[in-house]
């Protein structure tokens, strides 16, 4: 039988997951952005897990929203990253450090 | 009437000192010198109704109401007594000669119109000083020609020299100033008002009470006549606080005759005769300024005979003479120490526009040692300067006819005898001793720039002016050698060029008054009671006295200026050798007169040194290691290791950024679960 708590330690497996993603990570901005979809999974997994558990069914219904914003975050963060590519020649984290100057 | 006196210098001054620069040069000094001259003219008429009696009292005119602080009440208003009067006529008179004579001075400087709005404006302060109805006015004027006299001092302010003597004459005043103000506050606290006549009018019922003072009861009016006596001792350079007033002759001359000679410096002499009922009140204190008075005359008569500078010269008599103003109000005689100060500031302002001229025809030399031959070149100087001397020596037949100084300073001595106390009698013989230097010291002064030969070759003021200023040292070193050829020796080619008439005139009118105010003034300063009307403390008992002291004291003034004349003549006419033959045979007794007794050595000692370490001292260790420390400079460094810290942070990576809003949130989260409950 798998229990709430398994549903849970996927979600947060997956959270840690995105998070060294996102600081680990020094290569590559698109590796970024599916670090953050990685993030946003898992806390679409915790709603659905604990909407099933509680048998309510906002939590489910609040993931459909998740599940849009990323989508449209996605699309952005995309399109961002085209034009940062167009200018700086160049989508490595690393030489994303102009605030620093 | 009173009013455009002492105003119009103030708004001359106001105008040539702001506007100066749009209204040019000449309307300047029109419009400051015609103020002067407006003044005096309305000021004789004033002296001369009190002396015909048509004013007697006097009266008082109110400006406005200035301080009303509680019990503090603070009138301004002009006062005219006689005493008044009389300054009033040396005041303006003085001054509107000395702006005239400054046309010519200073023609070539190009500060003109500021130079003349100082004038005015120390006139204006000079004024406020004479007119004052309460001490609080008085000391306005007093501070107010402290101020002129510094801002004068110092006009040539590209000159160290000036600056130093700007600033030791303020700092020496601001002693005197502090017994002053002490004496002030302490008038008020006895007797609660700062109004001259009421002060006056209460004064004698204070006598014999006592007051504590620095932890010590002593007897009120002594302590009170003292702190002010102080004040006059610093803005009169009597002995101790005295060593300002030479090195004041840094300033232009035409300053040095106004300020240092006829006017400021006699404020003193003016505030105790002002003030003579209060000090008649005290015994003690009226033999402390008798001393000091006599002191002073003897000290600055020895310094005078060594100097070697023209106008130093004329300086320590300056001191002297005030000492025998001051000596003379302490054995009571104010209406003679009045008449000295107005004879004075005739002759003494004479000698220093004469002197000036002399200096001015030598092209700013001013050592007297390269002077010698001038009666023939500048001769009309020649015989003012002749004229102040028999001024200031005194010259005259008893009872007859003299110069102005015979008349005042035979009255001095008179009175210092007839006065009959110990005090007296050692001011009698200490001032015959001064007037024996003075004769010595004015005479050496005339024979030393008007006869013998030409010395003028040794001086470098006098090379400049032969070969010019614009050629370089080199070529100058060059030309020399051709010229020495051709000028007769000790000339070193130079000519002597009489002053022009602006400033002839003003030492020409100086000249008759040297010769007529003993004589005609006299018997009204002397013996008129009904003149000075209370305005100061007439003693017609001394006065009196004055007429039965014995014949040798009467003559001793003369004896003793024919001695110094006879002195002055073998050494620096019939034998110039024997004056280095005797410097040689005493050099101890010639160096420590030469180096004005060593006062500015000890002051140095004793005051500038420690002031200059505790400076010092608080400045590098107080300031610079402490306070700033652990003030600013320590602040600074604590943002500047701050700013480095959290510099650091700002990596600009993005990862570093959402790590630190990642550690926030769990912050925030760890924080509502566990203690936000």
């Amino acid at each position: 039988m798998i229990s709430l708590n398994h549903y849970l330690t996927v979600a947060a497996i997956l959270f840690v997951l995105g998070v060294l993603g996102i600081f680990i990570n020094r290569r590559n901005v698109i590796l970024m952005l599916m670090a953050i979809e990685l993030i946003l999974l898992a806390v679409n997994i915790n709603l659905v897990a604990f909407s099933a558990y509680l048998g309510d069914v906002t939590g489910q219904i609040m993931a459909m929203f998740v599940l849009t914003v990323a989508a449209a975050e996605a699309a952005i963060g995309l399109a961002i990253l085209v034009i940062f590519f167009r200018r700086r020649g160049s989508i490595a984290v690393d030489d994303a450090n102009r605030m620093h100057d | 009437m009173v009013q455009l006196i002492v105003f119009l210098p103030l708004i001359a001054a106001i105008i040539a000192g702001l506007f100066g620069r749009w209204i040019g040069k000449t309307a300047a000094k029109l419009i400051t010198t015609g103020s002067l001259f407006a003044g005096a003219a309305v000021s004789w008429p004033i002296l001369l109704s009190f002396i015909t009696g048509d004013y007697q009292g006097g009266f008082v005119e109110h400006v406005m109401p200035w301080i009303n602080s509680g019990d503090l009440k603070v009138e301004w208003a002009l006062r005219v007594d006689a005493l008044t009067a009389v300054m009033l006529v040396v005041v303006t008179t003085v001054s509107s000669l000395v702006h005239l004579y400054s046309w010519g001075y200073m023609e070539e400087d190009p500060g003109q119109p500021r130079f003349f709005a100082y004038l005015s404006l120390f006139s204006f302060a000079m004024l406020m000083l004479v007119t004052a109805d309460s001490l609080v006015q008085m000391f306005f004027g007093w501070e107010g020609v402290g101020l002129a006299s510094y801002l004068l001092i110092g006009f040539w302010y590209h000159k160290p020299s000036a600056n130093a003597a700007a600033l030791k004459a303020f700092v020496v005043n601001r002693v005197g100033d502090f017994g002053f103000s002490l004496g002030i506050f302490g008038t008020f606290l006895v007797f609660g008002t700062v109004s001259i006549p009421e002060i006056l009018d209460a004064a004698p019922g204070m006598s014999g009470s006592t007051i504590g003072f620095a932890g010590m009861r002593v007897d009120t009016m002594t302590l009170l006549c003292i702190l002010l006596f102080i004040g006059a001792m610093g803005k009169s350079a009597q002995l101790g606080l005295h060593t300002w007033l030479p090195d004041a002759m840094e300033g232009p001359t035409p300053v040095s005759a106004l300020i240092h000679a006829a006017t400021m410096v006699t404020a003193g002499v003016f505030m105790v005769c002002r003030l003579s009922p209060m000090f008649e009140t005290s015994e003690f204190a009226l033999n402390v300024v008798t001393y000091v008075g006599a002191a002073t005359a003897i000290f600055a008569a020895t310094v005078g005979t060594a100097q070697n500078d023209i106008k130093r010269v004329v300086a320590y008599s300056t001191c002297s003479q005030l000492g025998y103003m001051f000596f003379a109000a302490g054995v009571g005689a104010y209406d003679a120490a009045m008449f000295h100060l107005f004879t004075h500031a005739f002759f003494k302002a004479l000698l220093f526009l004469g002197s000036g001229s002399v200096i001015h025809a030598m092209h700013h030399e001013q050592d007297m040692r390269f002077y010698g031959g001038l009666r023939k070149q500048i001769p009309f100087t020649f015989w003012v300067m002749l004229i102040g001397t028999l001024a200031i020596t005194g010259v005259g037949i008893a009872g007859v006819a003299g110069f102005a100084g015979f008349w005042s300073k035979d009255a001095i001595l008179e009175a210092a005898y007839a006065n009959g106390s110990t005090a007296g009698g050692i001011a009698f013989f200490l001032g015959a001793l001064a007037a024996l230097l003075t004769s010595f010291y004015s005479w050496r002064l005339l024979f030393l720039t008007f006869f013998g030969k030409p010395r003028w070759a040794g001086s470098e003021h006098i090379q400049h002016a032969v070969h010019g200023h614009h050629e370089m040292p080199d070529e100058e070193h060059g030309d020399s050698a051709h010229h020495a050829v051709a000028a007769p020796v000790g000339t070193a080619g130079y000519h002597p060029h009489e002053s022009p008439w602006t400033m002839l005139l003003p030492i020409g009118l100086l000249a008759v008054g040297a010769v007529l105010a003993g004589q005609l003034f006299h018997g009204v300063f002397l013996e008129s009671p009904a003149f000075w009307n209370g305005s100061i403390a007439f003693n017609e008992h001394l006065a009196e006295e004055m007429h039965h002291v014995p014949m040798w004291v009467k003559l001793t003034a003369t004896f003793v200026m024919l001695v110094g004349l006879a002195l002055a003549w073998n050494n620096y006419v019939r034998r110039p050798e024997a004056a280095g033959a005797f410097v040689r045979q005493f050099p101890g007794l010639h160096a420590f007169v030469l180096n004005k007794w060593y006062f500015d050595e000890l002051y140095d000692l004793v005051f500038v040194r420690p002031a200059m370490w505790l400076g010092r001292f608080f400045w590098k260790r107080g300031d610079e290691q402490t306070v700033d420390r652990f003030g600013p400079h320590g602040a600074a460094y604590a943002v500047g290791v701050g700013n480095r810290v959290t510099a650091a942070l700002q990596s600009g990576y993005l990862y570093s950024y959402a790590f630190v809003m990642l550690l926030g949130l769990i912050g925030a989260a760890s924080w509502a679960i566990w203690w936000a409950r």
